[in-house]
């Protein structure tokens, strides 16, 4: 095959300045960020390269420079060495486990000289790579044999695995975000929904596993009642039976109002076998259905769904009551980020929200958080930098950085939905899908929603691979993108 | 390339699902920031302190229960910059009775971010250590005129003796490596260095507590958060219990007083260490408190280097006290049998060479060679196993190769594994070692024949040659040596229960024992003969290229039922006979009988008195 070489003023002629907008305002806001969270009175200039926010300059000029190259390169050389560039970061990140001195208990970063770099970081976008590849090779469809699936995870798989031995768990977890790439290509939408539903009721369960309601956890409860809604909008909305849907949830309405009142009123009753014995008569109600005249599987899905989750929830239950002693689940339960613990890590945590909290609606101004600078936080120039953003720009300033990250993914999408090739479609999912999952978890954690998973906000923490990951990340899309007429003249 | 539009739709599920993180995040950040008033309340008054409460470190005492090392209060004056207003300077400095320079100096020092890279103006910093209890007493009741200044209660160590440092071992300040190695460690804390103290830090520290104060918009503190249900109270170290004898310990260390070198005794049954002086030594105490920079820093520059613990790290060449391995390893390998007797005219004389010897009797057999210290005899033996069992080795080298494993099981040429941080590992050469020097094939016995009577590159630490008596007086196993006897809830690891047997039948080590106790009845060791106690032993008398001879001796006693066994090195003091067998021979005797019988006071009195680091190779300027 003959490469033909890209003009180069066509790059720039056809590259989404949007996104390129988009990028310079995130990456300049995270320099200003790291600059306040690593302000001192008595310091010097920005400039000075021996504070961070001197040397994140230098990272971001390096960015620059190679997001510049990047769009420069033959957009070809991208699909022709996906499966090499994969084969070489997997090496990097197999030596990685190896070499790398112990640093708070990870092995992950590779000390080259004056500078540390994290191969997890670049393994994101060489992974990418290669699952577009595969997509992409010849009548690839991801349903057409299960073969498929085990290649499409084993690429996904084998970089998690090699960072969980770098005790990485932040950065392993982010490569589960590609699950959302799967899906578009074709996995079942139930296999997501599954993975919610286990983590939302595994989360709930142990959280309010002490409070007692109704002779139940509320943990449990509250599940049950998941239970039950996810059962009525199954029935609504994915075997469109509305008027079944509709009986069930005046079922349910009636059945725990019932409960609710023998409870008040003092009968003493087992929660668990009553709310059993409310879901198994809907589910009966369901299989008659089925039998008398709708004969759908999306129905039998519904039972076996909604009976799977009862399973999970009792042996969640049980295992976390009776089979673990009261310090697991209290070390569980602070590592989901669920009970607080001033002592470890539910300190930072406290403190961040503290720091977000007192900014207000418009903040206290540039340079002019107090919180930010206690020092108490150790990572507040990289995992929790959002609570710079918080305490100095308020309300205002954090929930913008929020929406230029939506509007970013959003164009992200759109990029990928109109690229002519499956392999640069199925990358801009990649790209997306792994700008979705550090948001998400970062900002999630800093406000204390989801549980302390150290792993970077995009363009914003400290730290030169974060930044040069998500920048190599990112432009070889635009590159992709930038060439997209040129497949249509084949 | 067709598309699937139906999974085109997927989509807005993907896009749907981030928008909602996105909704529900913003939802949360505006009850955050703008519906709750609380955090803005909390960050006002800056609302928690984190207080660091300090657990109390192990103490140690020795084998019979006496107190070694104990903890005494210091106290810190420490400061939040952010909090301090305008005080009187000079009223500070003279409570603390220190100049006003000396506090600036502190000042600059504490916002250095070399010397102190966890400096922040809003968290505490340490401004004044170690203040003495009058200071703190005067501070305390002035405090209320310096807002931003506290005190910090820490522990120092304290020492009921001053003796063992080398053992003990001290502690100090923790260094921006040490935080960084072990996450456990913050700035300020202390961790052990040297001794007992470092290698036992884990168990000595004991786990750090925090309490978590409120303070309210003027800094003061408010009581606990939450009633104290989130503090975590301070576990106190471990308290150690040494196998080492203090009074013995301090005994050798006066009897070693104006010598350099080591003496290590071992209870043979146990491995325990009963005393281990390295000379000259140092008081413990001097390395405590606000005086211990300036004096480790003399120390280090100490022209005799009390810091450098000879008896584990000192490799010294063991000399004739090398020969009883030598009569166990021909015994094994069954060159010799207890008749063979070889010829000593006032020396080996072979091939032009000649090492020379004292006047006994010749020829001579094992156990009177061991007896008098015969050097031909020895060396003979090792010529007969290197050169004249080809049939049965090889070569000369695979010869060597098997006379050097045999070392390597009696403990030598290798770490023993002690307890205690940087044990030297001594000299064992091995066959390519001589090939590289010599060339391979173009060495024999008689190039190296002086390894046979432990000089040559043979180099030994006093612990290895101890615990060599040990295994002689045990007849044919040893437990690695070990100062730790018992640590509080552990058991010691069981690298210092179990036996270790050595590649040597115990029949030998029966018959070099009597050896060793023919030398003492009527040999070299004559000065070691105790009324009512049957001392084994053997001297050596090294020679060095650093002047004087180096005077060595090892013993063990009672013969039948070993209680001690000792090794005595004393650099550059002359004969065997000379120091070595008399301190070695008191050690046992205040051990064993806890008192010197009056006929062998004068030799106490000779030893403590008499001084040899003047003619030592180490000379001052």
């Amino acid at each position: 095959m003959e490469l033909r070489s890209t003009n180069t003023t066509s790059v720039f002629r056809y590259l989404d300045w949007v996104t390129v907008t988009i990028y310079v305002l995130l990456v300049f806001l995270g320099a200003v960020s790291i600059y306040a969270a690593s302000y001192d009175f008595d310091h010097a200039s920005i400039f000075a390269f021996e504070e961070f926010s001197g040397k994140q300059l230098r990272w971001i000029g390096l960015a620059l420079l190679a997001s510049f190259v990047i769009l420069l390169t033959d957009f070809h050389i991208y699909e022709a060495y996906a499966y090499p560039i994969y084969g070489l970061l997997i090496i990097l990140l197999v030596i990685t486990i190896f070499v790398a001195p112990d640093i708070n208990g990870s092995r992950s970063w590779l000390v080259l000289g004056p500078m540390s770099l994290q191969p997890a970081e670049f393994s994101k976008f060489a992974t990418a790579l290669a699952l577009a590849k595969l997509f992409s090779s010849y009548n690839f469809r991801l349903n057409l044999h299960p073969m498929n699936y085990v290649k499409a995870l084993f690429i996904i798989f084998l970089p998690i695995a090699l960072i969980l031995a770098q005790k990485e768990t932040g950065s392993a977890l982010a490569y589960m975000a590609l699950f959302f790439v799967l899906y578009r290509e074709g996995m079942s939408g139930l296999v997501l929904t599954a993975a919610l539903c286990a983590v939302v009721f595994f989360v709930t369960t142990v959280k309010y596993v002490d409070e007692v309601m109704l002779d139940l956890s509320t943990g449990e409860l509250v599940v049950f009642a998941m239970i039950q809604a996810g059962v009525v909008v199954m029935t609504a909305i994915y075997c469109k039976l509305i008027l079944v849907a509709r009986n069930l949830l005046l079922w349910f309405l009636a059945a725990d109002i019932v409960v609710t009142l023998l409870s008040v009123a003092g009968v003493l009753v087992s929660g668990q076998i009553l709310f059993g014995v409310i879901l198994c008569i809907a589910l009966l109600y369901l299989a008659i259905v089925y039998m008398a005249r709708y004969r759908n599987r999306s129905l039998l899905i519904t039972i076996g769904a909604a009976l799977l989750s009862v399973a999970f929830l009792f042996s969640v239950n049980k295992v976390f009551t009776d089979v673990l002693q009261p310090h697991q689940q209290q070390r569980i339960k602070v590592s989901l980020g669920i009970e607080e613990d001033l002592r470890g890590a539910g300190y930072n945590v406290n403190q961040s929200k503290i720091a977000i909290g007192s900014g207000g609606f418009s903040g206290k101004g540039f340079l002019n958080g107090t919180q930010t600078k206690l020092k108490y936080v150790p990572e507040q120039h990289t995992d929790f930098i959002f609570c710079t953003i918080g305490e100095e720009k308020g309300f205002i300033g954090s929930a913008a950085v929020l929406i230029l990250f939506l509007i970013l993914i959003f164009r992200v999408l759109a990029i990928a939905e109109r690229q002519p090739t499956t392999f640069a479609r199925v990358y801009g999912y990649c790209v997306a899908s792994y700008f979705i999952f550090h948001v998400s978890v970062n900002v999630g954690m800093v406000i204390g929603l989801c549980p302390v998973i150290g792993i970077p906000l995009p363009f914003f923490s400290y730290g030169g691979s974060s930044l040069w990951g998500f920048t190599f990340l990112l432009f070889i899309l635009l590159r992709l993108d930038a060439s997209r007429r040129e497949h249509l003249s084949y | 390339m067709r598309k699937d539009y139906r999974l085109e739709k997927r989509k807005y599920v993907i896009g749907g699902f981030f928008l909602i993180i996105v909704i529900i995040y913003i939802i949360r950040l505006f009850s955050l920031q703008v519906i709750d008033t609380r955090y803005k309340a909390f960050a006002d008054s800056n609302a928690f302190m984190r207080k660091t409460l300090y657990p109390s470190r192990g103490m140690m005492r020795d084998r019979n229960d006496k107190l070694v090392v104990y903890n005494q209060p210091a106290y810190d004056v420490m400061i939040i910059p952010r909090d301090v207003q305008m005080f009187d300077t000079l009223d500070f400095c003279q409570t603390l009775s220190i100049t006003k320079e000396q506090l600036e100096k502190r000042f600059a020092d504490m916002k250095d971010r070399r010397l102190n890279p966890g400096y922040s103006a809003y968290t505490p910093q340490r401004l004044i250590t170690h203040i003495s209890a009058q200071d703190y007493g005067r501070l305390q009741e002035k405090l209320y005129r310096f807002p931003g200044i506290f005190i910090q209660q820490r522990i120092l160590r304290q020492y009921t003796r001053s003796t063992a440092a080398n053992v003990l071992g001290n502690i100090r300040e923790v260094s921006a490596r040490d935080i960084e190695r072990d996450s456990y460690y913050a700035s300020g804390d202390y961790t052990g260095d040297l001794g007992v103290e470092k290698s036992y830090e884990e168990y000595l520290r004991g786990q750090k507590g925090v309490e978590i104060l409120i303070r309210d918009a003027y800094g003061r503190i408010k009581g606990k958060y939450d009633d104290g249900a989130h503090d975590l109270p301070p576990l106190s170290g471990k308290d150690i219990k040494l196998s080492l004898d203090i009074d013995l310990q301090e005994y050798g260390e006066r009897l070693m007083a104006n010598k350099i070198g080591a003496i290590v005794a071992i209870e043979p049954a146990t491995g325990e260490i009963l005393a281990m002086v390295s000379s000259p030594t140092y008081d413990p105490k001097k390395l405590v408190g606000r005086e211990r920079g300036k004096n480790y820093n003399e120390l280090m520059s100490d022209f005799y280097k009390p810091l450098f613990d000879r008896a584990l790290k000192g490799a010294y060449p063991p000399g004739s006290t090398f020969k009883p391995s030598q009569g166990l390893i021909l015994r094994q390998e069954n060159i010799i049998s207890l008749t063979t007797a070889y010829p000593c005219y006032h020396g080996f004389i072979n091939g032009g060479l000649r090492v020379g010897c004292h006047s006994h009797g010749s020829p001579i057999a094992l156990k009177p060679a061991l007896q008098t210290s015969c050097n031909a005899y020895f060396c003979w033996g090792l010529k007969s196993m290197l050169d004249s069992h080809r049939s049965k080795y090889g070569s000369t080298a695979e010869a060597f190769e098997v006379w050097k494993r045999h070392l390597v099981s009696l403990g030598y040429g290798y770490r023993l594994g002690v307890d205690l941080p940087n044990e030297s590992r001594g000299f064992i050469p091995n066959a390519a070692f001589y090939n590289k020097i010599y060339g391979e094939g173009r060495w024999s016995a008689n190039t190296i024949i002086s390894i046979s009577i432990g000089q040559g590159e043979i180099l030994a630490t006093p612990l290895q040659i101890a615990n060599l008596c040990a295994t002689i007086a045990n007849r044919g196993w040893f437990i690695t040596p070990h100062v730790v006897k018992e640590i509080q809830d552990t058991v010691i690891p069981a690298l210092y229960r179990d036996r270790r047997y050595p590649t040597i039948e115990r029949e030998h080590f029966v018959d070099v024992a009597e050896g060793m106790r023919m030398a003492v009845t009527g040999g070299t060791c004559r000065l070691a003969n105790l009324p009512g106690i049957e001392v084994c032993g053997k001297t050596g008398t090294a020679q060095n290229p650093h002047g004087k001879d180096h005077s060595a001796f090892i013993g063990f006693a009672p013969y039948n039922d070993p209680k001690i066994a000792i090794c005595v090195y004393v650099e550059n003091a002359g004969f065997g006979a000379t120091y070595g067998v008399p301190i070695g021979s008191l050690m046992i005797e205040k051990y064993l009988n806890d008192s010197i019988a009056p006929d062998r006071r004068y030799l106490e009195e000779r030893m403590l008195q008499s001084n040899t680091i003047i003619s030592s190779g180490v000379k001052k300027h």
